[in-house]
């Protein structure tokens, strides 16, 4: 069998695998790269040949304008320079996916970014047993545990009702959060227009061509400021304390991100509402996912990599970590 | 516990002041005693629960989770009740219940340090992860919630609509929970009689002086001394000495607490007299020496004897004098103290100076290292509690300034807990090497604040636990209000309030100043 260290290479800049030159979600341009998802940080523009979901080649081409590349469905693949590639739900956002590389009878899994919550915006995560498992580890410390997703929807009609005359702004990530969580207020029943910051548009309009359906949403822009008030804006949390929100009557602040787990980051954003919504695994998920793959080595890409590390040291399981840059532990928690 | 850590999240993610006002308020008003007592303790940090410190639910932690996973998540989360609350693991099939606030002071109280972490434990195990944030703040103290002290009384008078006033002065001379309070509050009763009783009386707090100039005619002058605010009581036949947020530190002082022998209560500067000093006050960094300590020895005494530098009387015999203006005080203050032992009360000293422009003069000469500016008062101005805007300004001299190379980061707490926000830095000996003058983090806005953590992120060398060290070579110009020989560090110096003034980008490090220039601005 081979043996991964040979033919996987861990790069700061992005995973290589030598045998076929493919980098898996590079940080700069490159001849050839398979993308997870279409994350800012997985996803850079300009490589040569690209191979994703259709999903992702879709959201790259909204973001960079080209949505050249070969389209790989979960559960098909392609092969280059004796390598098996093949991608499998990650969970994480639409067409997110893991990689699953076999060579010379050795099965290495890269994750990307990856959750086991359900969401009903994505496909759910598959569980692909292996040899390596290469994970993300973005909240890879035990006191980031994700409260079920409707106690925290909860919090904004609970909001609503003691101040009716207030607007609910709620900052989420263009790509994914976004989407889920007006998926999840459509779910807890909240079946008025949600209201949208011009730059949550786009990607709501190619989740619903992709066929995630999310109600009546409208523009912020378009509407008179009083009608807005006991109406749910979402917005990306940049815009959350810009001048943009000025508009709004009222506006209560919430973010929906794991980071607001923690009272000092919710703080530290004036949010008002904190809402612990994440698309990544927490702890829970992280450590029962490597317990349920039982991988030969794990490999750690970026996050809390010393926390998960240190589980692993505890459990006898083989880590390392591989010291990614630019993943950032920024809004898209 | 459920209700009252609810009231502790909305406080603690609410800016408004009125809305943590009226979160106060309600709560106040539906929350029966004794709970809403101890969390109104709670919330002014007014509980001490002496068995159960920081570290002992840190040990805790220790008995539930790996220490290292614990130390890891400490630094990610930077606040150790937090952290705790976080990570503490839930049995699935354990029911959770929701003690009363009042039981779970009775369990805390109770304890001794042998038996404080089985209760604390039985306590986290039978709660919920909010609750156990609360929960573990309420024993540790330290709520961190944006709720002053003056906040919560305002609240409290707002919330039974009763005078301000009143509720600050009775406060602080009932306990925890305050039963008679809410009783008085609530039902109009009669105001419980407290003039032979020492208690502490609010303090009249100052505003900075901002303007360009002032009648001198309206506002006389004094010293603004470098050491701590304190009031002395002698009421009932007893003696009490409080520290500017109204706690006892008796204890720490019995020499001027012994000498306080006249009914009365003054408003005066802690001071120590430095062995040197022949007399004269010395440094705040003489004065630190007795600061914080439960027991002062002999020899204590002798080598840093303090003394109290008196400029206010508010109570003389029996005699309210707070309405009075501050011209009638200060006579009657001026007969008072030569009255007391002279070696632990002086007067403070009203400056005669004829015109503003002679006032900036000397205020920007004084160097005197006890000497921190100037206070001007408004001489019409009756004794009024908290900072009320118009009657007592101060003149802060200048401060002084450094260029200083940044050498270590450390992450800050709370809000902070995700920047490197601390920040040790150094200036050159003659031997071309840095070392530590003080450490900062202050002074700077918040865009400063993630510039300078992107600095040290991209400019670490090394990581020691929660400290990194940096590349030396950002120089960041320091403003301190004054610096003194110090034993402790190995440059001999330690500067008085350091904070960051501005981020010289511009300044190439060699060029920082040397540890000759700062020692020469030893006053």
């Amino acid at each position: 069998m081979a043996k991964a260290k040979h033919w996987i290479e861990p790069h700061p800049q992005g995973v290589y695998v030598r045998p076929a030159d493919i980098w898996i979600d590079p940080s700069g341009a490159k001849q050839h790269a398979v993308v997870t998802h279409g994350h800012a940080d997985h996803a850079r523009g300009g490589h040569g040949e690209v191979w994703a979901t259709p999903e992702t080649l879709a959201i790259m081409g909204l973001r960079y304008g080209t949505d050249a590349g070969t389209p790989v469905a979960y559960g098909e693949g392609f092969e280059r320079g004796g390598v098996r590639f093949s991608l499998h739900s990650a969970g994480h956002v639409l067409g997110s996916a893991q990689v699953l590389m076999e060579y010379q009878g050795e099965r290495v899994v890269v994750t990307g970014d990856f959750k086991r919550r359900p969401d009903p915006t994505c496909a759910p995560f598959e569980p692909v047993p292996c040899d390596i498992f290469i994970t993300e580890a973005t909240f890879g410390l035990p006191v980031f545990r994700h409260p079920p997703i409707a106690g925290e929807i909860a919090k904004i009609f609970a909001r609503l009702e003691t101040e009716p005359d207030s607007s609910i702004l709620i900052g989420a990530y263009a790509l994914g959060k976004a989407q889920r969580v007006i998926a999840e207020l459509r779910r807890a029943g909240w079946d008025k227009p949600i209201y949208l910051h011009g730059a949550q548009v786009r990607m709501c309009e190619l989740y619903e061509e992709l066929g995630v359906s999310l109600g009546e949403l409208r523009l912020v822009m378009d509407t008179p400021k009083e009608e807005m008030r006991g109406q749910i804006i979402i917005c990306p949390p940049s815009a959350l304390i810009d001048k943009w929100s000025r508009r709004l009557p009222s506006p209560v602040t919430a973010m929906a991100s794991g980071w607001m787990r923690v009272r000092g980051r919710a703080r530290q954003r004036g949010v008002e509402i904190p809402l612990v919504i994440s698309d990544h695994a927490d702890w829970d998920e992280l450590t029962g996912t490597i317990r349920e793959l039982a991988p030969k080595e794990t490999w750690i890409t970026h996050g809390s990599e010393d926390g998960l590390l240190r589980w692993c040291e505890l459990h006898q399981i083989r880590a390392r970590a591989l010291a990614m840059i630019g993943r950032e532990d920024g809004d898209d928690g | 516990m459920r209700r009252f850590a609810a009231l502790i999240d909305s406080l603690i993610y609410t800016r408004s002041r009125n809305a943590k006002l009226a979160a106060i308020s309600t709560y106040l008003r539906e929350t029966p005693d004794p709970d809403r007592g101890w969390a109104l303790a709670a919330l002014t940090d007014s509980l001490d629960f002496p068995a159960v410190k920081s570290s002992t639910i840190r040990n805790l932690a220790g008995t539930r989770i790996d220490p290292e996973l614990f130390r890891l998540s400490r630094h990610h989360v930077g606040d150790t009740a937090e952290t705790v609350a976080l990570i503490w693991p839930e049995a699935p099939d354990r029911e959770q219940s929701d003690p009363t606030v009042d039981e779970v002071v009775q369990a805390l109280s109770s304890t001794t340090r042998a038996t404080a972490p089985d209760i604390v434990a039985s306590l986290l195990d039978s709660m919920d992860s909010n609750s156990r944030y609360a929960l573990l703040k309420l024993a540790v103290g330290g709520m961190r919630v944006g709720v002053s002290a003056r906040l919560a009384k305002t609240a409290f008078a707002q919330a039974f609509a009763v005078p301000l006033d009143d509720v600050e002065e009775l406060w602080h001379a009932l306990d925890p929970p305050y039963v008679a309070l809410f009783r008085w509050a609530e039902e109009g009763g009669k105001r419980p009689d407290l003039s032979t009783t020492p208690f502490f009386r609010p303090f009249m707090l100052s505003h900075p002086f901002e303007g360009d100039s002032l009648d001198l005619g309206a506002y006389a002058v004094e010293w603004k001394w470098d050491g701590i605010r304190v009031q002395a009581v002698h009421l009932g036949g007893e003696t009490r000495l409080y520290s500017r947020g109204g706690d006892d530190i008796s204890a720490a002082f019995p020499d001027v607490v012994e000498a306080f022998d006249r009914a009365g209560v003054i408003d005066g500067e802690l001071l120590v007299r430095g062995t040197d000093q022949g007399g004269e006050a010395a440094s705040f960094n003489a004065l630190q020496k007795r600061l914080g300590r439960k027991t002062v020895s002999k020899k204590m005494r002798q080598e840093f004897p303090a003394f109290v530098r008196v400029y206010d009387l508010l109570i003389d015999g029996e005699d309210d004098l707070r309405l009075l203006p501050w011209h009638e005080r200060r006579q009657r203050l001026e007969a008072f103290v030569p009255t007391l032992n002279r070696d632990h009360f002086d007067l403070s000293a009203v400056i005669d100076v004829d015109d503003f422009a002679a006032l900036e003069t000397m205020r920007a000469g004084a160097r005197d290292a006890a000497i921190e500016g100037v206070m001007l008062k408004r001489r019409e101005s009756p004794y009024l509690a908290g900072r009320v805007t118009g009657h007592w300004y101060k003149w802060k001299r200048d401060p002084l300034n450094a260029d200083c190379v940044m050498m270590y980061a450390q992450r800050g707490n709370g809000r902070r807990a995700s920047f490197y926000s601390d920040y040790t830095f150094g200036c050159w000996t003659e031997d071309g090497e840095l070392l530590p003058v003080g450490k900062a983090y202050s002074g700077f806005t918040d865009e400063e604040l993630k510039w300078l953590d992107r600095f040290v992120r991209q400019n670490t060398l090394n990581r020691f636990g929660p400290v990194r060290e940096v590349a030396k070579s950002l120089v960041l110009e320091v403003a301190f209000d004054s610096i003194h020989d110090s034993k402790r560090h190995k440059s001999g110096l330690a500067m008085r309030f350091p904070r960051i003034h501005r981020i010289r980008k511009d300044k190439p490090a060699e060029e920082a100043d040397r540890i000759a220039t700062l020692r020469g601005m030893i006053s």
